[in-house]
Parts: C-alpha cells; sequence; structure tokens
C-alpha cells in the first residue's frame, strides 16, 4: 500500500520510493526504505499529512505520499 | 597580533543555530546581505580563551550540500572555495538533542570536504526529558570530532564549546565514510581526470542544480577523457549517496544514542492535537490573529500620544530657542517634524516584529503551513505562501525573500507578486491617523470601531492578495513541478535573547531606512513648500494685504491667511494644484496629492509629508492630527478629512503599489523588471479605481 492511505495512529515501515517523484530534499529528512513511519495529524481533506518519519516530523502532500510503499507494522 | 579563527556555523532549519549564534557573539554581531543577492548574512566577534578572536558567520539553515535554494547555494559556495575570506577554519554543525540524526548527514557531508567539524548539541538540558543518553565518547571516536553538549536556554555548555573552537587545529580530517564506493569506476575516473583535487569536491561540483556563481562546472565537462553522466543517473546516485551516508549514521547511533520512548514526555503530541485540529487548529489560528491587531493598537497608542506631543514641543522649543532665520525654519518645521513622522511608529512596529518572531520562534508558524496548505493551494497558493503573507505584515521586503522556500516557481512566483497587497507596517501610520481621524470612538462586543476598522483593513489586504493569486493561477501558464515538504519542528518556549535581538534588528533597519528617504524628502519638501517662482509668490503680502484691506482682520489672521497663500504658490502648491483635477474625484485636495506623490517613495513617508507641509509657517504648538482634523475642504466645506475621504484615502493605501524597495526586489528575486512594473502598473490603477468608487459611493 502507498503512504497515502496510512490512517491516524499506524505505524508503517517505507518499503519502497519512487525515485522520479520524491525529491532529494525528502530523502535527505529520512524518507528512505527501511525507516518507519507514523501518521501524526491530517489536515481537513487528508491533505497534507502530518508524520513522522524515522524521528523526523514533517508534513507532504497526498500527491507526494503516493510515490511512496510503505507496510503496516503490528 | 592574534591571527582571527574564521568559524562557520552550519545546521538544518529550525535547530537553534541563531540561538548559538547569539550567544558565542550576543550583539557583536553585524546583519548584511551576501555580494549580489538577497540573501542574509549574519556574523559576529566571539573572544575565546587565550586571547584569541573567532569570526563568527551564520550560515542559512540547509539538509545537506545539495541546495535546492538560493540560501542553501551559499553554503556551499563557501565551503567549497577555499580562497574566500570568510572560508571556515572550523565548522561547528549544530544540531538538537531530537534531531541529530538528520543533522548527521550535513555533518558527514562537510567531514568529506576535510574541513574540521565540531558538532554542537543543543539543548542538552532536555536530554532526559526526552528519554534519550548519548554515549559522547564513543561518538566523538567514530564520527571522528569533538562534542559540545550545550543549551543555549539554561547558558550551559558555550565555554566548553569556545574551548573546542579555540583548539580547532586537534579536530581530525578524515572523511567518516568514502561516499565515492556508491559507483567506483566513475569515481576513481573523476579522480584521475582531475588528480589535484578533492573528490567529494568534485563530485558536489558536478551535482549541483544551482547555478554557481563562481564554480566553473562547464570546466569539467570539457575535459574530453571524463565521461559524464545523465541527470537521472546523477540523481540516483545522489539517492544512493544518501542511502550509504544514514547507513553509517544509524549504525554510529545505534551503539552511541539510546532513546528510552518509556520516560520520554511529550509536549508536541497533546499540542498538535490541538492546534493542527480540523476546527480548533483554524479557530485558534483566527484567535491569534485577532489578538495581534488588538494588540498594536491598543497597547501603542500610549508611547505614540506621548511621542507625537513630544516632537510637537521640540519643534516649538527649538523655534523658540534658536535664532530666527532659514536653518532654524528648516530644522523646526521640516526637520524634526519628519524625523516625528517616523519615529512614533516605532512601538507599532516593534510590536509587530515581536509577535512575528515569536510566532517563528516557538515553532507555530509551521503548524499554519500546515493547515493552510489545502485552502491556500486553492488559489495557486502553496502553505508556505502564509509564512510570506504574514511576514508581510511587517515588511514586504523580508516576506518576498521568504518565498525561497517555496518549491515551486510558480506558486512561487504568484506569492511574491501578491504579497505586496498585505498590509505592511508602513501603511500602518497612514491608516493609524486617518482611523484616528475619521473612525467614531466606541466599542462593538468588547472591541473598539477602531481596531476593528484596522481588522478590516488586514482582511482586505489578505483578500486581495489571495483574490489576485485566484486569477494569477487562472492567468500564468507556467508548468513547474510542485513538491511541497515541510518540516514541523518541537515547540519552544521562544528564547527572550532572540526575540528581543530580532525586534531590535528589525525596528532598527526600518527607522534607519525608511528614516533615510523621510529625513530627506522632508527636507526637500521644506524647501519646495518655503520658496516660490514668480510674483505671486514674492509678493504674497502685499496681495493679501490689498484683498482683506477693507475688512475688519487681526493681524494674526491676516498673517494665517499670507501663509496659506504663499503654501499655494510655492513650488510644492503649483504641483499639487497641477495634479489635483485627477485627484478631486477620490475626495483629496492638492495637499494629499503631494502626500501622495511623495509616498510612492515609501508610504510611510505620507504622514511626515502632511506634517512638513501643515507646519509650514504655523505657529502654534500642535501635534500632526490635530492639523489634519483642521484642515478644510477647499470646494465643499466642512471638514477635508471626513468619512468618506478617509476610506477612499485607506482604501487607495491598500492597494496601491508604493514602495520602491518591494519593486527593487521583486526585480532581484524574479530577475526580470516584467513582473514589478506589472505589480506597480496595475495595483495602483486598481487602487485608483477602487478609491473613486469608494468616495462617490460615500460622500
Amino acid at each position: 500500500m502507498t503512504l497515502a492511505e496510512i490512517k491516524r495512529g499506524e505505524k508503517g515501515i517505507i518499503v519502497d520510493v519512487s525515485s522520479i517523484h520524491i525529491p532529494l530534499k525528502l530523502l535527505e529528512m529520512g524518507c528512505l526504505p527501511g525507516n518507519s513511519v507514523e501518521l501524526v495529524q491530517m489536515a481537513p481533506f487528508a491533505d497534507p499529512m502530518y508524520l513522522n518519519i524515522n524521528g523526523s516530523h514533517l508534513a507532504i502532500r497526498k500527491e507526494t505520499a503516493i510515490h511512496i510503499q510503505i507496510e503496516i507494522s503490528k | 597580533m592574534s591571527k582571527q579563527i574564521n568559524v562557520a556555523l552550519i545546521g538544518n532549519p529550525n535547530t537553534g543555530k541563531t540561538s548559538v549564534f547569539n550567544a558565542l557573539t550576543g550583539l557583536n554581531q553585524k546583519v548584511g546581505n551576501y555580494p549580489g543577492i538577497t540573501v542574509e548574512k549574519k556574523e559576529g566577534i566571539c573572544k575565546l580563551p587565550r586571547g584569541v578572536k573567532a569570526h563568527i558567520i551564520d550560515l542559512p539553515g540547509t539538509y545537506s550540500l545539495n541546495a535546492s535554494s538560493l540560501d542553501e547555494n551559499v553554503v556551499i559556495e563557501l565551503l567549497l572555495n577555499k580562497n574566500d575570506k570568510d572560508f571556515p577554519d572550523v565548522a561547528v554543525v549544530v544540531c538538537d538533542v531530537e534531531n541529530i540524526k538528520r543533522n548527521l548527514l550535513l555533518f558527514t557531508q562537510i567531514k568529506d570536504l576535510q574541513i574540521p567539524t565540531i558538532l554542537a548539541i543543543n539543548m542538552a538540558d532536555r536530554m532526559a526529558y526526552k528519554g534519550i543518553s548519548l554515549d559522547v565518547e564513543y561518538l566523538e571516536e567514530h564520527l571522528g570530532t569533538k562534542i559540545a553538549l550545550i543549551s543555549t536556554r539554561k547558558k550551559t555548555g558555550i565555554t566548553e564549546l569556545k574551548e573546542l573552537i579555540a583548539n580547532y587545529r586537534e579536530l581530525s580530517n578524515e572523511p567518516c565514510l568514502s561516499a565515492s564506493e556508491i559507483d567506483k569506476p566513475y569515481f576513481d575516473n573523476l579522480q584521475k581526470a582531475f588528480p589535484n583535487q578533492l573528490l567529494y569536491k568534485l563530485w558536489l561540483v558536478i551535482t549541483q542544480d544551482v547555478n554557481f556563481g563562481k564554480i566553473d562546472r562547464n570546466a569539467i565537462d570539457a575535459v574530453a577523457d571524463f565521461k559524464t553522466k545523465s541527470n537521472t543517473d546523477l540523481k540516483r546516485l545522489q539517492q544512493k549517496e544518501t542511502i550509504k551516508r544514514y547507513q553509517f549514521i544509524n549504525n554510529v547511533l545505534k551503539e552511541g544514542q539510546t532513546i528510552d520512548l518509556s520516560t520520554a514526555k511529550d509536549l508536541r503530541i497533546k499540542l498538535d492535537r490541538i492546534l493542527t485540529h480540523k476546527v480548533w487548529g483554524y479557530v485558534i489560528f483566527g484567535l491569534i490573529l485577532l489578538t495581534i491587531f488588538q494588540a498594536i493598537y491598543d497597547w501603542s497608542s500610549i508611547p505614540m500620544d506621548f511621542i507625537d506631543s513630544s516632537f510637537a514641543s521640540l519643534s516649538e522649543w527649538t523655534k523658540n530657542a534658536m535664532p530666527a532665520g532659514t536653518f532654524t525654519n528648516l530644522l523646526s518645521e521640516g526637520i524634526i517634524p519628519g524625523i516625528g513622522g517616523i519615529v512614533i511608529f516605532i512601538p507599532q512596529i516593534a510590536f509587530l516584529f515581536l509577535f512575528i518572531s515569536v510566532l517563528e520562534e516557538s515553532g507555530y508558524m509551521s503548524r499554519v503551513v500546515f493547515l493552510m496548505d489545502r485552502v491556500m493551494r486553492r488559489f495557486g497558493l502553496s502553505g508556505k505562501s502564509v509564512v510570506p503573507l504574514i511576514s508581510g505584515t511587517a515588511c514586504a521586503i523580508p516576506a518576498i525573500m521568504a518565498t525561497r522556500n517555496i518549491e515551486s516557481w510558480k506558486e512561487r512566483l504568484i506569492t511574491i507578486l501578491v504579497t505586496p497587497f498585505t498590509t505592511c507596517s508602513a501603511r500602518l501610520p497612514v491608516y493609524l491617523i486617518i482611523i484616528a481621524l475619521v473612525i467614531p470612538e466606541g466599542r462593538f462586543l468588547g472591541l473598539s470601531y477602531q481596531a476593528l476598522t484596522l481588522m478590516l483593513l488586514y482582511l482586505i489586504g489578505f483578500g486581495a492578495a489571495v483574490g489576485s493569486a485566484w486569477l494569477l493561477n487562472k492567468i500564468l501558464n507556467i508548468k513547474s513541478k510542485t513538491f511541497f515538504v515541510v518540516e514541523m519542528p518541537n515547540y519552544k518556549l521562544p528564547l527572550f535573547k532572540n526575540v528581543v535581538i530580532t525586534v531590535i534588528e528589525k525596528t532598527k533597519a526600518f527607522v534607519f531606512g525608511a528614516g533615510k528617504i523621510i529625513l530627506a524628502i522632508s527636507i526637500v519638501l521644506w524647501f519646495l513648500a518655503s520658496y516660490g517662482p514668480g510674483e505671486d509668490f514674492n509678493n504674497a503680502e502685499a496681495i493679501i494685504a490689498e484683498q482683506y484691506a477693507n475688512q475688519d482682520v487681526t493681524e494674526e489672521d491676516l498673517d494665517h491667511h499670507i501663509d496659506s497663500y504663499k503654501l499655494e504658490h510655492s513650488y510644492i502648491g503649483i504641483t499639487g494644484r497641477a495634479i489635483e483635477p485627477a485627484i478631486r474625484p477620490l475626495g483629496y485636495d492638492w495637499k494629499i496629492g503631494i502626500a501622495l506623490i511623495s509616498s510612492f517613495a515609501a508610504r510611510e513617508v505620507f504622514v511626515g509629508t502632511l506634517a512638513t507641509i501643515y507646519n509650514v509657517g504655523s505657529d502654534e504648538e500642535e501635534t500632526i492630527k490635530n492639523r489634519m482634523a483642521g484642515e478644510v475642504n477647499p470646494v465643499l466645506g466642512g471638514p477635508l478629512f471626513n468619512f468618506a475621504s478617509g476610506i477612499s484615502l485607506m482604501l487607495f493605501y491598500a492597494f496601491a503599489m508604493q514602495c520602491m524597495s518591494t519593486l527593487a526586489i521583486v526585480k532581484k528575486e524574479t530577475n526580470s523588471w516584467k513582473w514589478p512594473t506589472y505589480q506597480l502598473v496595475i495595483m495602483t490603477a486598481f487602487a485608483y479605481v477602487v478609491a473613486l468608487i469608494a468616495y462617490q459611493l460615500l460622500k
């Protein structure tokens, strides 16, 4: 599933990042395969998304989140 | 003479780098610009142990050495250019305890450039609270550095940091990891082609998208036996490099850092639950804005009244105490009221900068970006446009510079074009004085009418900005990639020292920047108002005496008539009356016309100009406000500043593009005269039409 589908309180692991669509800056902030991700808060209409990626708190738009593949961890 | 050590402070945005800078240099700092560009350059002097001095430069915040903006570019340009006079002898990477990992990425890159590097971990006093513990010795060994645990809040560790800087020669120059392993053949080739260059430096020069001033990347492409890679390949390699660096960092931190989440108490989660809430988040944001406006209006009125009357007395005193003559007149009628016209607004401007710096320092501004992104996107803006639009209430110039972190060019351009609509502090003087004249006192739901009017004017400004953004989004045909990444920093209680320094610096810049223009214009205006061509001006006494020869008038009245007759026939009077037909439908007389013209340089000149014009030839001690209230409309009679003309004037100032400095900065940021020209013409024409309609409807 993609990061855009994550629900509040769920945690996941990033499995793949579509390199053409993702800015390098996001990778530098820790959005890399193997790192953990958690949804902190969503703005109205579920966009943008406020995430905790590998300890970095950041917000990205849904259009970016759909290019990040994750696996929900139990 | 001992040599100064050059120190560069580097780090991610929001890591308290500026707090460290302030702690090291105190008020011993200088804010300027990098030559040719509008990136702010902060430097200062710090005294180290044993009489050594350090020249500290606070570089713009960046996440890595892969520049994606002009600000970040400054960092790389300095680190790659050994001949730069500011090239650091030692780099201090500043991070805070919570984001060590992310800052280490930047740290390892700087180490690869073989620059001695110190790691300064700020907010170390919060470690226990956050459940973080560090094995400093282990980290120092594996990162090849020295670590200073500091707290700018508790003022600890700064002495140790100074000690480390003084002993920078003992630091290791070894890179942390060999990044070239990501593509060995490629890097081997590169090194072979440029045997004398540092490999990582070459790599950085090749991969930067941005245009470097001093570094010539064509020289690399020109070497025939070296095969360059396509941009996609380079990007893939950069990603590989980032992954590799993180692997290294994760390994080091696995041993060197433990985080016990069970003992961590996080205020962030609780605050974010309310402050970024779908409903409450917006309600709170609205309330904060409302409080700011009420405060600016109510709190600053006391010092302002005081300043106003003090300058009036000073002017009066000068006139009486000094020998009569041209110079005394120039001083008491031109210069002092001119300066008074700017000093009076210091309280309000200081308050405004105070609020903005508190919002930014506390981390709340990022939440606003998050809350507003979706709404702003509908108008072709980004959530990040909110920061320029809000700081535009202080001044459009820093606001336009703050658009640099908007990733999409189209969103950025639109933000630049509409930001001058927001009510900047220079409009405040005009609004305040007119509100005081034409809006009645009284309260509605505990808020004064006058404060509500001011709030409404701010809303009109935002409305105009957002509305024109929506239009521009439809009209402009620019394709650009839209990326949106915004960091949500932890909440912090703003450091008193940082806030005070920001307020002092910005207010000083405003007063001296605008003050120079205002002073110059006041002097010119005074001359133009005190002298005139031809018979009418020179024989004013005789003409008036003849006019009133048969009437019973006191000497005082006669003098007054002479003065106003002189003003009307002075150079300025002639100019003003020439443009009067154009502005009469808006409800203005020629004196306001003069103020309009002179305030094309800068809006706040308006009040100063009126102060100068009304002061020429008057004797009584009077405040600017009382003088304006006493002006009579030459055609209709009644006060010149009435409800209709006041509203019309405020609307004109709300929309017109009257600031040369803003036009200059737009030219710089968009790199063309096209956009500032459009701004000037369209905004001013719109302002004229709106003011015309308002006056005709209300009169």
